[in-house]
């Protein structure tokens, strides 16, 4: 039953995470564009994710947003919402940091062979950004898959749900929780392995 | 091939280039001087547009740069910079970098970009380096590698911003080779240094910059043996 609550917390954190990486390196890419009222929207949504309890957003997507829009929103759904919109914010700075730290002689490197604005973002910067940004990231993954915990208050059945169900049952709380607490060790520690593995990947064609 | 026109830039409030007019043409080589700060590398950027221009013309090889019609990209492939810092894509080897530019903006075929990038690293000294990354190449090496990912794009003039500035002393030599080599060859070259064998070697002209315009030119053998303005006076006398 565990590996059931298991199975959908690795669902939940791939899929929110998937939709919060493409969220935060737009908003990261829109944050230092040329546009400054692009670079406001994006300001203001990292502002209003950095500046809220995460609980808060969770509450707001699952009770408050369907209030307001008149319709219902599947738990699950709104597990995943909740962690892309909030790791998107943190997602966000970490791209913004990355392309911003990348020497601009590689831009005019870029421009003055000829490539566009576009190719040189492309082929020159968005490799070197990425590299940079895998310590940072493997940290945001793991600080979101443990966020996910929080989406018992909405009822996801996700492993900390789980949990608390079977001691409702049992009363074992100490194995229970120390299980539970060991599942999430050991999805944290393969995620940190696998970014490692890739960080290694990256660094000897260097 | 390269004419300019009355070029002011200024960067906020502060006025860097005041005035300068240079007609530079097909096959000749100008040595550019003067002090920090004088303005030489901007002049150098305004030609191919890293910098924008503030008022005056730039025409290069026929195209006014700041014409709404003329593609800046064309512009660039047709004026290749070279910088201090070697500025080399340290994801890339050797050989990409070169071809880089061959495969995206001339749209060449991979086995052509990469026979035409082997050849230019044989021309500067650098076959056997095709596979290394830049981070394994001295600064000497790297420069060399610059200059050959910029004349991959076969461009009419190059642009040269203290190429050997950032060099350790033993480097500068091999560097100023290969640049003397694409002199003879009758490449259109404006340069920045203060490499006064060079000049001498391979310049047809020696202008000297102080304070955003520019004060003198004059065959290297004249200017160096018979400054006319005290500026350029003094200032020759503190490099030599
Ligand atoms: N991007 C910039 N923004 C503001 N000032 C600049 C910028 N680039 C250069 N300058 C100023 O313009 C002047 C000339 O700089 P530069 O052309 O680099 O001189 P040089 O290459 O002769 O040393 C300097 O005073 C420098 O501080
Ligand atoms: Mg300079």
């Amino acid at each position: 039953m565990l590996l059931v609550g298991m199975k959908l917390t690795i669902l939940i954190t791939i899929c929110g995470l998937v939709v919060g990486f493409a969220l935060g390196a737009l908003t990261g890419l829109l944050k230092i564009s040329r546009n400054i009222v692009f670079r406001k929207l994006a300001g203001v949504y990292i502002e209003s994710i950095r500046g809220t309890p995460i609980m808060v957003q969770v509450m707001f997507i699952y009770f408050g947003l369907p209030m307001a829009l008149g319709m219902r929103i599947h738990p699950m759904v709104a597990g995943i919402v909740a962690i892309a919109v909030n790791s998107g914010a943190y997602i966000a700075e970490i791209v913004r940091g990355a392309f911003q730290s990348i020497d601009t002689g590689q831009t005019e490197a870029g421009r003055s062979i000829g490539l566009t604005h576009f190719q040189t973002m492309y082929y020159i910067i968005w490799p070197q950004a990425l590299k940079r940004m895998i310590p940072p990231l493997g940290n945001q993954f793991i600080i979101s898959l443990k966020d996910t915990s929080l989406l018992v208050v909405v009822g996801v059945g996700e492993l900390t749900r789980t949990g608390q169900e079977i001691i409702a049952g049992n009363f074992r709380a100490f194995e229970v929780w120390l299980t539970v607490a060991l599942m999430y060790l050991v999805m944290t520690l393969s995620l940190s392995q696998l970014l490692n593995y890739f960080e290694k990947k990256m660094d000897i064609n260097k | 091939m390269i004419k300019i026109k009355n070029l002011h830039k200024n960067f906020g409030t502060l006025a860097v280039l005041k005035g300068i007019d240079l007609d530079i043409s097909q096959g000749e080589v100008t040595v550019i001087m003067g002090p920090s700060g004088s303005g030489k590398s901007t002049l150098l950027r305004c030609i191919n547009r890293l910098e924008e221009i503030t008022s005056g013309t730039v025409i290069v090889d026929g195209q006014d740069i700041m014409d709404k019609n003329t593609n800046i990209n064309m512009i660039r492939t047709e004026a290749g910079m070279v910088f201090q810092q070697f500025n080399l894509f340290p994801h890339k080897t050797t050989l990409e970098n070169v071809t880089l530019g061959p495969l995206k903006v001339r749209k060449m075929s991979r086995p052509d970009a990469e026979k035409l990038g082997r050849q230019l690293l044989e021309k500067v000294g650098l076959a056997d380096k095709a596979n290394t990354y830049p981070d394994h190449l001295s600064g000497g090496q790297k420069q060399r590698v610059a200059i050959a990912r910029s004349l991959a794009l076969r461009p009419k003039a190059m642009l040269f911003d203290e190429p050997t500035s950032a060099l350790d002393p033993e480097l500068v030599g091999e560097v100023l080779e290969v640049m003397k080599q694409l002199g003879r060859e009758g490449m259109t070259m404006v340069v920045v240094t203060h490499e006064m064998g060079f000049a001498r070697e391979v310049a047809d002209r020696v202008i000297f910059m102080d304070d955003g315009i520019i004060v003198e030119e004059n065959t290297p053998e004249e200017i160096f043996s018979n400054p006319q303005n005290p500026r350029t006076q003094g200032f020759l006398r503190n490099i030599l």
